[in-house]
């Protein structure tokens, strides 16, 4: 996938945001995937430009934290808390259904591009445990046998 | 002395300077505590010291966890326990677990016995995997100078300092985290899309089999048993005086009669000397940088200047990946070694009337960019290299352990002629300030047309990371500059960039201590006294050759008058200098 | 406007403290009796609570509802509808509390508003259905004071959550918020860290190191640019104290962040927070905004010549990052890796500056101890342990919740008093605290006074305050492997004993959970454990073997049976488990054999139907298909 000249400016307009501080790396990163869904190399050849370090810092900084992601999101992100709270309550058992359901694994996106499945660690809605977000949205009190009918919500 | 601590390692007391670590402390009084992850090549900028794979752990009255003594620094009264059975079992077992994620292949390991770990592993008495698991798959490559087998990594990251903060090629980082860490090129590509340099000091370095030299020897062993191919070679001012390091000779040892031999005897054709070329190198940079200041002298403004050296082929790499706007600064001469190619596969084979294809040039260098350099298009004709490939200093010395020549016994004899032949300025190529010096030697008699009263520059010489001196010539003071790593170098090309480096000449060498400090030289695993060894061994070498300056080479000279002409002159322009290519990764 | 002196604050403080009155009143009295317009009730206030996990069930459709339904009957300016931060009680979401009244109504659902509204708020009739019902007595309860949820909680980090607009920084000023700010400025610092040496608070943030005297040493550091850092990265997977301190109170953070920097000398704050919590990190921007807007943060703040600066960075889903070394390299735009202490922060932390860092709930607590003095603080807990803690109170447990008790308090008390017990009435096995520092607790430990060095002692920690309780249906072999997924996972794969040593016990731990482990493992985890406690290079990886080390202290016999006798007691493990059927119950239908994806049963039609264990996968679809429950799984 190529990403267009329009978004690697809208990166480096970021970047200029940022007075180009390499100390402000995550928040660009953050920024950056917020505006565009993810961080592809180019993107990312582009921030270490702009912030005059090295681009394999960037690559290391990004595979570092679970928040980054190089592949772009489905269109609804799904999101199934594996804390504590929500794994004592069967958390597991609905990423397997998720992951049934969805047809992909963790870290995939489906062919359609409209889902994408990852784990989390704890929104802090515990008392909802078990609990899954799509996009914004909370889906708490989770059981394997209503993860059919969440997903049809999302079906247009 | 108020900046003393005086603490108690092993019931022994011992003071020494505030901000010593518990392991030198150590080492001060006879205790070798096991180290792995940590290197610091002292007074040098290589230091890495993540105080990470724990292996030198100890432990200190008052604290709950063992300590690492690569990082932990001594304090008044300090009681140390470097051996006590809580230590000595934890670290096997820090050993251990290495080991369980580390390849068991160590009979055919290319860094079966120069292996840090290896060794801690026979000190450990670890005699079985007492851990089985999953093993980390990570990538390997084979490039024209660097062999990537990151399985055997164990996660040191000294490859990572050297790459970033010594040479700020900044190629090689950490990527994941946890269990899938690995150090990887930019992006997990190959070295070759990326700015490496192939200066190769992350293989210097590794302490495992992770990275290693592209090994030519079997495809040498290759050409000299074949009948139809003549192979000659040139040795690098370098080598001589590191290679009986690894027949067990004192670092320093000059072996270069050995050397001649060795080659001889292994089935070289012709045994010549890079050492001629580098004399070489000097009276056409030499004649460049007269150039070059004449004209700015002259009221030129566009002369580039500082005019740089472009020997070390890593620095090439650099600046043509990093610095495309400023290609037209270093010095368009080839290296000693690709000259010496150029001379030897025109001058010498049509002399010979050996025909091109026929001629094999081996160079052996201490540098594993020189691998690299050999198959740079430019430096060939018809697919044909000039140098056909290079082999370094430890390469050779498994050759000639594997020829069964006991390299200690083996007489003195010299090169061949014509290209045997050297002066002491290209002797001290090898080491950082020696181009420079040996440069200055030559410039300063044809400028001023005087005698040198003192040959020595000694303000150029020494592991300063970054030294500067000016020479009067004839009023003009010419201020001069010399560099080592790569991370110097990019202080002064930054400056350059912006217009601030008000230098005539300066020299860059990309590895630390210059050559005697290549990625292809005996390992000094972390001990600094060996590259200083080998600078003096250089200067010593200098100072036994009868003829010390370039231009006095009296081969050199013959070149010139039989064949070249004159330094610049068409044929020169043609075989000896180069151009350069904008790289850089867009 | 900007409050530029005590007096100004004093000022407004009178001013907001109106809008306030309405609930201190109702807090402090107890009224059986409902509040109603048509009674003569001149004002009321509808607290719709606005945390996480309400937001989650809709409350923002909730207090939308309140606002229609108000303006449709013409009420809306003699009734407020206010959006406070968390009530703690998550079990019962979303919450709506009517004040003066203090009606507590639980699990409120948006098609509830009319019938609050039209009942409660103008004819003045309580909605029985939606009050809190006791599980023991059967009991509806009004006031949430009565409910056994509250009354042995003593609320100080959480003084405001659940009671003030949080976006509203008057209302923080109306509650003495920063009173304690204005009185510091214009004392000796030294008076004022002394008094927050004297409190005795400890961090909150695990490790329990004396945060007065924490604050000291960074004050013996002298540079141009020292930095406070408020450590909001809560990572910790099932704790979520922090969070709903900065939803629900995020002015007492800013304010305590700023006291910190009087006295270390320092004038620029940085919060750290997991990029997970969107609600918290608006709450923080609006507060921040409002402060600076107020002029309490700044320059020459409340007209001291004292500077103040706070600056929001953000984590990217990293649990190492909440080692402080690690979070502080994070904030320079690095990988989150720790580095070995000494140094400390306090001497080079943030670009090498000297820096402190302080957890979210030790900071809320650091207002109220210089408001209230000293003294009164270390009144509270123990001996060692002063205050209070937080506790997220999650797992199987009736009442989830987001608690605070005195140092001091039984896990006991915790459990069966303020958590109401265990879920559906199942046996209680275990309790979790300290997250994947922690360790596992059992009924004997029950009766310990919460502390930090009485759960040290016991194997665990007090760590950020997650508290999962655990019933006969957990595996505690499954629970240590949970965890140490987790480490093994969030590992920054720096040292060697956290990024293979954490792996190895894992693999270790999996092999028993699949039947195949040796009694040697067990000897082998536990060295192993004990070798990366003793070596690991952060907290985190010291921390790490606590889970695996006290479910084998406590739980050694369930170990045992996984390796011995293949028996996983909470069947959790599925390669431990045997489906076999009841000759007796079985009617012969097939249903069972039908669905067998593995065609693992066999068996004639009205005669007892057999499972063939080697090709059992134990998928369960037996089990869920038979209808004569003849399917037996041991």
């Amino acid at each position: 996938m190529k990403v267009s000249c329009e978004a690697l400016r809208q990166v480096e307009a970021i970047c200029r945001k940022f007075g180009n501080d390499s100390g402000e790396l995550i928040s660009i990163l953050h920024e950056c995937q917020n505006t565009l869904g993810y961080l592809p190399e180019e993107v990312q050849r582009v921030i270490a430009r702009e912030l005059g370090i090295p681009a394999s810092k960037v690559y290391g900084v990004v595979t570092f934290y679970s928040f980054f992601s190089m592949v772009p999101k489905g269109k609804y992100p799904v999101s199934v808390c594996l804390g504590t709270a929500c794994y004592v309550r069967g958390s597991d058992k609905v990423l397997e259904e998720f992951k049934r359901v969805l047809g992909i694994e963790v870290g995939e996106t489906t062919p359609d591009g409209k889902f994408s499945l990852d784990c989390l660690r704890c929104v802090g809605a515990c008392g909802l445990a078990p609990v899954a977000t799509i996009g914004e949205k909370v889906y708490g009190r989770l059981n394997p046998s209503d993860i059919k009918k969440i997903i049809a919500e999302f079906e247009d | 002395m108020e900046n003393m601590i005086t603490l108690t390692i092993d019931n022994r007391a011992v003071s020494v300077p505030k901000g010593t670590t518990v392991l030198d402390a150590a080492a001060s009084i006879g205790i070798n505590i096991p180290a792995l992850c940590h290197m610091d090549l002292k007074g040098t900028c290589v230091k890495n010291s993540p105080a990470s794979c724990r292996i030198c752990v100890v432990e200190v009255e008052g604290r709950r966890n063992l300590a690492p003594s690569c990082a932990t620094l001594v304090t008044e009264g300090m009681v140390v326990r470097t051996n006590s059975a809580r230590v000595v079992k934890a670290r096997k077992t820090v050993a251990e677990l290495i080991l369980s994620d580390h390849p068991n292949d160590c009979l055919t390991c290319p860094k079966c016995n120069d292996c840090e770990l290896q060794k801690l592993v026979t000190r450990f008495n670890i005699r079985r995997m007492t851990y089985k698991g999953e093993q980390s798959v990570r990538k390997k490559e084979e490039t024209a100078a660097i062999t990537r087998n990151m399985d055997k990594c164990i996660l040191c990251r000294r490859c990572e300092t050297v790459c970033n903060q010594v040479q700020t090629v900044g190629v090689l980082g950490a990527v994941r985290r946890g269990f899938e860490t690995t150090i990887a090129p930019t992006f997990d590509r190959m070295f070759k899309d990326t700015d490496c340099t192939y200066c190769g000091q992350c293989v210097a370095v590794c302490p495992t089999g992770a990275l290693t030299e592209r090994d030519n020897t079997d495809r040498l062993l290759d050409d000299l048993c074949n009948p139809d191919k003549i192979v000659i070679a040139q040795p690098a001012p370098a080598v001589r005086v590191a290679l009986g390091e690894e027949f067990g000779m004192e670092p320093g040892t000059i072996v270069t009669g050995k050397l001649a031999t060795s080659l001889r005897y292994l089935g070289f054709d012709y045994v010549f000397d890079t050492d001629f070329a580098a004399d070489l190198t000097i009276m056409e940079e030499g004649a460049e940088i007269l150039h070059r200041l004449q004209a700015y002298l002259g009221g030129n403004k566009g002369v580039k200047l500082p005019i740089m050296t472009s020997c070390c082929p890593a620095w090439v790499n650099f600046y043509e990946h990093n610095y495309p706007d400023l290609l037209e600064y270093p010095s368009s001469a080839k290296s000693p070694a690709q000259m010496f190619g150029a001379i030897a596969k025109n001058y010498w084979a049509q002399k010979m009337g050996i025909p091109r294809e026929k001629l094999v040039v081996v160079s052996i260098m201490p540098c594993l960019a020189k691998k690299y350099e050999c198959e740079r298009e430019e430096f060939s004709v018809n697919g044909n290299p000039d140098v056909d490939y290079s082999i370094s200093t430890r390469e050779l010395a498994r050759l000639i352990k594997r020829s069964n020549i006991d390299f200690k016994s083996l007489p003195d004899t010299d090169f061949d002629t014509p290209m045997g032949e050297s002066s002491g300025a290209g002797a001290i190529f090898g080491a950082t300030g020696g181009v420079m010096e040996a440069a200055l030697r030559t410039v300063y008699e044809v400028y001023t047309g005087k005698t040198l009263p003192r040959l020595e520059f000694t303000d150029v010489r020494g592991l300063d990371g970054i030294k500067e001196a000016t020479i009067d010539l004839n009023g003009f003071q010419l201020k001069v500059c010399v560099a080592h790593t790569l991370g110097n170098a990019r202080i002064l090309m930054d400056k350059l960039r912006a217009g601030e480096l008000n230098y005539h000449v300066v020299e860059i060498m990309a590895c630390p201590g210059g050559c005697i400090g290549g990625a292809g030289q005996p390992y000094h695993h972390g001990n600094v006294e060996i590259l200083k060894a080998r600078s003096r061994a250089i200067y010593r070498e200098d100072e036994g050759k009868p003829i010390r300056k370039s231009h006095e080479n009296p081969d050199i000279k013959q070149l010139y008058k039989v064949y070249l002409g004159e330094p610049l002159g068409e044929l020169s322009e043609k075989l000896l200098h180069t151009h350069y290519f904008d790289k850089s990764i867009k | 406007m900007i409050i530029d002196s005590p007096a100004v604050l004093e000022s407004i403080r009178q001013e907001a403290l109106k809008a306030l009155s309405v609930r201190e009143e109702s807090n402090k009295a107890t009224s059986a009796e409902a509040a109603g317009l048509q009674k003569g009730t001149p004002h009321m206030q509808i607290l719709c609570c606005g945390g996480t996990g309400c937001k989650a069930s809709e409350s923002a459709k909730i207090v939308e509802n309140f606002k229609e339904s108000l303006q449709a009957h013409g009420i809306a300016d003699k009734v407020d509808v206010v959006v406070p931060g968390c009530f703690g009680f998550c079990e019962k979401g979303p919450i709506v509390k009517i004040v003066p009244d203090n009606t507590f109504y639980t699990s409120v659902r948006p098609g509830d508003v009319e019938e609050i509204v039209t009942s409660h708020i103008i004819e003045g009739n309580k909605v029985e259905r939606l009050l809190y019902q006791d599980p023991g007595t059967g009991e509806h309860i009004s006031d949430s004071k009565h409910m056994n949820f509250y009354r042995k909680q003593l609320r100080i980090a959480l003084r405001n959550c659940g009671f003030i607009n949080p976006e509203d920084i008057r209302e923080y000023i109306a509650r003495d918020g920063y009173k304690a700010l204005a009185e510091s400025l214009n004392r000796d610092s030294l008076d004022v860290l002394a008094d927050i040496k004297a409190s005795g608070l400890r961090g909150r943030g695990g490790a329990g190191f004396p945060t007065g005297v924490k604050w000291e040493i960074a004050r013996k550091f002298d540079a141009p640019d020292k930095y406070v850092v408020c450590n909001a990265d809560e990572g910790d997977p099932g704790a979520f104290m922090d969070r709903s301190i900065m939803e629900g109170d995020p002015n007492s953070v800013i304010e305590a962040m700023m006291i910190c920097g009087y006295c270390i000398n320092a004038h620029h704050g940085l919060i750290y927070i997991r990029a997970e919590y969107p609600l918290a990190v608006h709450r923080l921007q609006v507060a921040i905004a409002q402060a600076t807007e107020y002029g309490l943060l700044g320059k020459n703040i409340l007209g001291t010549g004292f500077d103040f600066d706070i600056e929001i960075r953000y984590g990217a889903g990293a649990f190492v990052c909440g080692e402080e070394t690690a979070l502080i390299h994070s904030m320079e735009g690095k990988r989150g890796e720790p580095t070995l202490k000494p140094p400390f922060p306090a001497e080079a932390g943030y670009f090498g500056r000297p820096t402190n860092v302080n957890n979210v709930e030790t900071l809320a607590n650091v207002p109220v101890i210089l408001t209230k003095g000293p003294q009164w603080f270390a009144s509270i807990g123990t001996e060692k342990s002063k205050g209070t803690k937080v506790f997220a109170l999650a797992g199987k447990i009736n009442n989830v919740g987001l608690i605070e008790v005195p140092m001091g308090t039984t896990l006991r008390e915790i459990i069966y008093d303020i958590g109401g017990g265990v879920k559906g009435g199942k046996k209680f096995k275990a309790v979790q605290t300290g997250g994947p520092s922690g360790g596992c607790l059992t009924e004997k430990h029950l009766d310990i006074p919460i502390d930090y060095e009485s759960l040290a002692a016991a194997g665990s920690m007090m760590g950020s305050g997650g508290m999962i309780v655990m019933d006969e249906d957990d595996c505690m072999v499954s629970v240590a492997k949970f965890f140490l997924e987790f480490t093994v996972d969030e590992s920054c794969g720096k040292c060697t004993p956290c990024r293979i040593g954490n792996r190895r016990m894992l693999e270790i731990l999996d092999k028993i959970t699949q039947g195949r482990g040796t009694m040697e493992d067990l000897d082998t985890l536990e060295n192993l454990a004990k070798v990366i406690k003793d070596t690991a290079l952060c907290g985190l990886g010291q921390t790490s073997p606590n889970p695996v080390l006290s479910t084998l202290a406590n739980f050694r016999e369930e170990y045992e049976e996984h390796v011995r006798d293949h028996v996983c007691r909470a069947h959790k493990c599925k390669a431990l488990l045997t489906y076999s059927i009841d000759p007796d119950l079985c009617k012969g239908c097939s249903a069972c054999a039908r669905g067998c994806p593995a065609e693992a049963i066999a068996g004639e039609v009205r005669k007892p139907f057999v499972i063939n264990p080697e090709k059992c996968i134990r998928c369960g679809m037996c089990l869920s298909r038979c209808k004569f429950g003849a399917i037996k799984v041991i």
